[in-house]
């Protein structure tokens, strides 16, 4: 490699790796955070507005189920949301107990209640699909059950964290607990595979290809699912911004934030 | 049977539950503001006593 080309790949390098130690520093994050949530918030509602006009407007009846199969459009982006915030989480957690790096703690934590009320949404709406559909709002079967457990490892995470007074120490033990917790995940995810549950197996296959589901039905579940990632996206970084301007409270920057009014 | 109901019902609680888990922030940063604004006073306090 030449001198010329040494110089010219270098900057872009440095560009990133100066990004990622911006995103270390508490008051560029906060501020970088709130500049990037009003656009997060307006993008969640605009395709959830446009998901739930087709789901809930244009989708056709289904010929089987009836009317009741347009909880999905809530219950399906609900129960995927609640898997991928617990991987994030986990993913945070193990970057915090290696690297030690304080936003990720901090992002961490602000996942779980997130996490927690995508569980509860998923439960309350499949529940409420199942009365009609299967005859029941309950059953033990292997899928609800492991996702019953996802929600009390969320409350798990979140219950750990709030009784240890100092904070990076709480959120050690709870990334600890996030992170044996994981072992759930492929549970909740092969659950209707390994076991013969009355939960119906997966009706979308990205890996293959092809989706039990017809496309007319199928696009409003995936804007759906687009729109909560942005709710999550919003939701975590407000939650994130509280947390760090909440222990960082004796701080100069924090006192600065609030005298500026930001 | 009548799907309405569980329909609703659903969507109420999926809107309640996110509704709330989107606001609880701003509630808990307004408290937050409040104490930092105590802790300026004290310090602003201090300082005037000084001098």
């Amino acid at each position: 490699m030449t001198e010329e080309t040494r110089t010219e790949t270098k900057p872009r390098k440095n560009a990133f790796v100066l990004f990622i130690h911006k995103l270390g520093s508490p008051p560029w994050f906060y501020g970088f955070a709130g500049k990037l949530i009003p656009w997060l918030w307006l993008i969640f509602g605009v395709l959830a507005a446009w998901g739930l006009y087709l789901g809930l407007v244009k989708a056709p009846t289904d010929y089987l189920q009836g009317e009741s199969y347009r909880i999905i459009y809530i219950h399906v982006p609900s129960a995927w949301m609640s898997w991928m915030i617990y991987a994030v989480m986990a993913g945070l957690g193990f970057i915090n107990l290696v690297w030690r790096i304080r936003i990720t703690e901090i992002l961490a934590m602000s996942s779980a209640p997130i996490g927690a009320a995508f569980t509860l949404v998923a439960l309350a709406s499949g529940s409420l699909w199942g009365r009609p559909t299967w005859g029941t709002y309950w059953v033990w079967d292997a899928r609800l059950t492991s996702e019953l457990v996802l929600l009390f490892l969320y409350l798990g995470v979140i219950g750990l964290y709030n009784a240890i007074d100092e904070p990076r120490k709480a959120a050690r033990a709870a990334c600890l607990l996030a992170l044996v917790g994981v072992v759930n995940l492929p549970i909740i995810h092969f659950s209707v595979k390994w076991w013969n549950t009355l939960h119906q197996p997966s009706s979308i296959s990205f890996t293959s290809g092809s989706s039990s589901i017809d496309p007319s039905m199928l696009w409003p579940l995936l804007i759906m699912a687009t729109a909560v990632k942005f709710y999550y996206g919003a939701s975590l970084l407000a939650r994130a911004r509280v947390k760090l301007l909440e222990q960082d409270k004796r701080k100069t920057w924090a006192k600065n934030v609030i005298r500026e009014g930001s | 049977m009548d799907h309405t109901p569980f329909i609703v019902g659903a969507y109420t609680i999926g809107f309640i539950v996110l509704l709330w888990n989107a606001t609880a922030p701003l509630f808990k940063s307004k408290t937050i503001a409040r104490d930092i604004r105590r802790l300026i006073q004290i310090e602003e306090r201090s300082i005037d006593s000084d001098t």
